[in-house]
């Protein structure tokens, strides 16, 4: 359904999609006192009633989830998967010692096995939002490493790989009762919503209000599990993407100016978006068209 | 298009009435070279509502004349009969926000995406639709 004109408030979609817009604005001068949990309910219902079709799990496969005849596609990529060659190199590189003999599981809760579902998660003790993208580098950084570049190649492979060990966990990610990650909370969500570039678009106008549409040839994927498959292989690109990627290059597309990877505000804005996905399994890695 | 179609049908019609009125006093050839301006600006409105660069409105819009067009936004069809008022369509391009707070088509004109000239060669364009 879309925006018809002359009803612009009087289709549902458009009561919806204003409640979730005036939450976002309300709650940045602070007047409603913000409510991540009945964020999450309002938005995941918006979805499940927009598409009562859809399975709830099937929302983590993006575009493949509003059309069917890419998710006869999908299946069959799925039968040979292109990330196959990056699972692997992440697998061999999260083993491999760094030259003080440490490793990633080193760094990470029960050895970074079975936890990409807790990124991102609010760190207390640096006071703001860390990705498991930002974790990685930190990891290597802290033990003497280079860190990688976030967009594509060993972030994709070792993320890629984390994944899969967590494929079918439910994102469980976590607010702590901290003014700091309800604030953190709170801008990814202003930013989320909140429209630019010369295009003046926001995030949601294409995976909010848009999801299942296309635009030119591609499908839009719906906000809704939007992160459960990262990073993704992607036929366009050749070749393996991470979250900081995909935000950038949805960023450039509206002709506006990307932020760098792993900026204050795209954290957030993963903080929110792996929040309102709660309960949604991961997938990753996932393969796109 | 010819004069006397457009004399009976259209915005432009009541845009260039006046003009019109005196086309017909010199009769056709000046009549005839007026239609050719206005064709010849609705195929320049054409090439800039398709090109991707401009106001690649086939990203959103299924256009007669397109290809691999998008559905964000309604097909434009019958827009001649919908929109008889050629200032309406102006105002959409160049702002319809104005009209629908939440829409997200982009503001073409408020946001100079397309300059004011554009603009009117892609609602010529339009009215063929
Ligand atoms: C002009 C439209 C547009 C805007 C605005 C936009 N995106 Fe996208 N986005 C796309 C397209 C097209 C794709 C590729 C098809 C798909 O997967 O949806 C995509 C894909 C994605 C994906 C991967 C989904 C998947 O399953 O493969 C994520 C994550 C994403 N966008 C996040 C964002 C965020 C965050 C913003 C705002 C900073 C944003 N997008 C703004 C068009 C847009
Ligand atoms: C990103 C999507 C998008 C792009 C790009 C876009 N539009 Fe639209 N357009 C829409 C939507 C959505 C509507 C429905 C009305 C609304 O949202 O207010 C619309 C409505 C219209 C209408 C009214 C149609 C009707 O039947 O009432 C016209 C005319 C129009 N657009 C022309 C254009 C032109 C010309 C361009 C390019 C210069 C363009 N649009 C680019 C999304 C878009």
């Amino acid at each position: 359904m879309r925006l018809v004109p002359g009803s612009v408030l009087g289709s549902t979609f458009g009561i919806v999609v204003a409640a979730l817009l005036m939450g976002a604005a309300h709650s940045a001068p602070a007047s409603d006192t913000p409510n991540p949990a009945a964020d999450a309910k309002a938005f995941q219902k918006f979805f499940t009633d927009k598409f009562p079709k859809v399975k709830f799990e099937d929302f983590v496969n993006g575009p493949y989830s509003m059309d069917e005849g890419l998710y006869q596609q999908w299946k069959e990529k799925e039968e040979f998967p292109p990330y196959e060659f990056a699972l692997d190199m992440g697998k061999e590189l999260f083993a491999k010692p760094f030259k003080n003999g440490k490793t990633f599981a080193d760094c990470f809760p029960n050895k970074g096995i079975g936890i990409r579902q807790n990124y991102p998660t609010f760190d207390e003790k640096q006071g703001k939002v860390v990705t498991l993208e930002l974790a990685v580098n930190q990891c290597l950084e802290s033990n003497g490493e280079k860190p990688y570049s976030y967009t594509k190649d060993e972030m994709a492979a070792v993320t890629a790989y984390m994944a899969f060990t967590s494929r079918g966990k439910p994102f469980d990610i976590k607010i702590p009762n901290d003014p700091r990650a309800l604030a953190a909370y709170e801008n990814g969500k202003r930013y989320f919503y909140t429209r630019r570039g010369q295009l003046n678009f926001s995030c949601a106008s294409c995976h909010v209000q848009s999801p299942g549409e296309h635009i030119r040839a591609e499908v839009l994927a719906p906000a809704l599990g939007i992160l459960n498959a990262m990073p993704i292989y992607r036929s366009e690109w050749g070749g393996m993407g991470t979250t900081s990627r995909r935000f950038t290059s949805c960023n450039s597309q509206v002709r506006g100016v990307p932020l760098k990877p792993q900026d204050d505000e795209y954290r957030d804005l993963e903080y929110y978006l792996s929040y309102v996905s709660n309960g949604l399994p991961i997938s990753g890695p996932g393969a796109r068209p | 298009m010819t004069i006397a179609r457009s004399h009976t049908d259209g915005p432009m019609a009541r845009r260039t009435a006046a003009g019109i009125f005196a086309a017909l006093a010199l009769l056709g050839s000046l009549g005839l070279s007026t239609a050719a301006r206005a064709q010849s600006a609705a195929s320049e409105g054409e090439k800039i509502a398709f090109d991707r660069s401009k106001g690649n409105c086939l990203t959103c819009h299924e256009i007669k004349g397109g290809t691999l067009a998008g559905s964000i936004g309604p097909a434009l069809t019958d827009i001649k009969s919908k929109y008889p008022d050629r200032n309406e369509l102006i105002a959409i391009v160049t702002d319809e926000t104005k009209r629908n707070p939440q829409t997200v088509m982009p503001p073409f004109g408020r946001n100079h995406i397309l300059t004011d000239k554009e603009i009117s060669a892609v609602v010529d364009f339009l009215q063929t639709l």
